[in-house]
């Protein structure tokens, strides 16, 4: 046996299986995602960049209430309101600061009316800070632009809420 | 006038062109051996490697390149610059220094000098002064401590390495890298000498800080040894310099150990069928190909196995590298006299 085990160690057994065992993997299939040309599977759950959505009337969902705002744990969300001409109530700013928020989602749970959500998006860098200090205007413009997907992923996360 | 132009002048300039012609390429090959590195490891962990810069990543060396050079150049407080920045270069040149003697095909080399193995072996082990240096003028500690760790190493693995050569150039007869080659017409030395094979190989991944004793680097856990303090070019021309010490020791076990520019077909009767091809496959190709095939178990090795201990790392060199590539030299005298081979 300690002759086996010697002769073993003297023929560097173990480290001719090593290298065999990485010499089949180097033939084997890749694991890598090709990023920018594929992309991996994501949950109707995903938190990426942020939207807030309309009506199908095209009337803004948001009302004001202030829940997110008031959720939010890193305070990334900054809203002004007032009554509109027409005596409903809304916001007349609704910023949220991108570089500060962590994506918990919460925003998002809170919501009353589904306004504002958390989109599929995760592409959103940019050069410069300011570009992350999302306004009203960027939020409407990004639910516009996700909008049927944004519903798809609503109806499919609605039996669990 | 004309003498001095027809005496020294051209011979001069056609020297240089030749040291251009066998440097480029080497450079160039360098530069591919970092991308190769990368993909080949990529692959043994199911990874793609990069792939985006060119066609199959092939820009990806001249990226890195541009990306080094635009990088600031830090040189600590109370290092010695000059010091600071000879090291690198020395190791840099020291790799390219040894391929004044190693000859690609018969007749194909600068300098056909007749203790070529001497002076190859006086070349591998300057480059510790690189290493030494470096840690020295950093003025850091971990440099340092680096640095003595390297140095310790790469003198403990020479003096095995010094053995083997010295069973391989017994063999053949001669100090001369050439007439080293033609000895192994019909016999590769690593037939032969197959123990002593996997001992020098072993040796030279020591020599050559690389896996499995990069211990002067170790990046998971020793800070970066001797290159601590380095940014930039200078550390670029030591990774650099780690790359063409790869191919330099590539070239070593080639001529020592693999038959140079020999083709295989006279070693293995097998394959005479091919061997109309493989006689016309020039001999610089078949050592390049050589080269390549030592790069890659280097590559290969990195990518199986785990760091030694630095005490694992001088118990092998020392009380099992050392006593082995002895008893293999004694024996390979013996065997010499005894058959009555040993060359005049």
């Amino acid at each position: 046996m300690a002759l086996n085990a010697s002769l073993r160690t003297a023929l560097l057994w173990e480290l001719l299986t090593g290298m065999w065992l990485t010499l089949k993997y180097m033939f084997g299939p890749k694991v890598t995602l090709n990023y920018p040309f594929e992309k991996g599977p994501l949950s109707p759950r995903f938190r990426g960049e942020h939207a807030l959505r309309r009506y199908p009337n095209g009337e803004e969902r948001c009302i004001a209430c202030k829940l997110c705002e008031a959720i939010c744990p890193a305070q990334a969300i900054t809203i002004e309101a007032e009554p509109r001409a027409d005596g409903s109530r809304r916001t007349t700013r609704y910023d949220i600061d991108m570089t500060k928020c962590i994506y918990c989602g919460f925003c998002e749970e809170a919501c009353p009316v589904d306004a504002i959500v958390e989109g599929p998006n995760f592409e959103f860098a940019t050069e410069t800070h300011d570009e992350l200090l999302y306004n009203k205007d960027k939020l409407l413009a990004n639910g516009d632009r996700w909008e049927p997907e944004l519903a798809k992923r609503l109806e499919m996360n609605a039996p669990y809420r | 006038m004309a003498e001095f132009v027809d005496g020294y002048l051209l011979p001069g300039l056609w020297i240089v062109a030749k040291i251009l012609m066998l440097a480029v390429p080497l450079l160039i090959l360098m530069a591919f051996l970092t991308l190769a590195e990368r993909r080949i490891i990529g692959a043994m962990q199911m990874r793609k490697g990069p792939n985006v810069v060119g066609p199959f990543g092939l820009l990806q060396p001249f990226a890195d390149a541009v990306k080094l050079l635009f990088k600031e150049t830090v040189v600590p407080t109370g290092s010695s610059p000059v010091v600071f920045f000879l090291a690198p270069m020395i190791t840099f040149t020291l790799a390219l220094l040894a391929w004044a003697v190693i000859p690609l095909d018969v007749g194909m080399v600068l300098s056909n000098v007749n203790v070529g193995i001497l002076y190859l072996f006086a070349i591998s082990s300057l480059g510790v002064y690189g290493i030494v240096m470096a840690g020295w003028a950093s003025n850091s500690r971990y440099a340092f401590l680096g640095a003595m760790r390297s140095a310790a190493q790469m003198v403990s693995y020479e003096v095995s390495i010094g053995f083997v050569m010295i069973s391989v150039l017994l063999t053949a007869g001669t100090l001369n890298l050439s007439e080293l080659v033609e000895a192994q017409r019909g016999m590769w030395f690593f037939l032969p000498h197959f123990p002593m094979f996997i001992v020098f190989f072993i040796s030279v991944l020591a020599e050559t800080n690389r896996h499995p004793f990069d211990l002067p680097e170790a990046e998971s856990e020793l800070v970066a040894g001797f290159m601590t303090e380095y940014s930039s070019m200078a550390f670029a021309l030591f990774f650099l310099g780690e790359y063409m010490n790869m191919i330099m020791m590539s070239g070593i076990v080639s001529i020592l150990f693999l038959g140079g520019w020999l083709a295989p077909h006279e070693m293995l009767p097998g394959l005479s069928v091919l061997a109309p091809i493989f006689t016309w496959i020039p001999g610089v190709l078949w050592f390049f190909f050589k080269i390549c095939f030592c790069l890659f178990v280097f590559i290969w090795v990195r990518a199986t196995f785990p760091r030694y201990r630095y005490d694992q790392l001088m118990r092998l060199g020392w009380k099992v590298f050392l006593p082995l590539s002895l008893i293999w030299l004694v024996l390979t005298a013996g065997f010499l006299v005894y058959t009555g081979k040993l060359a005049q």
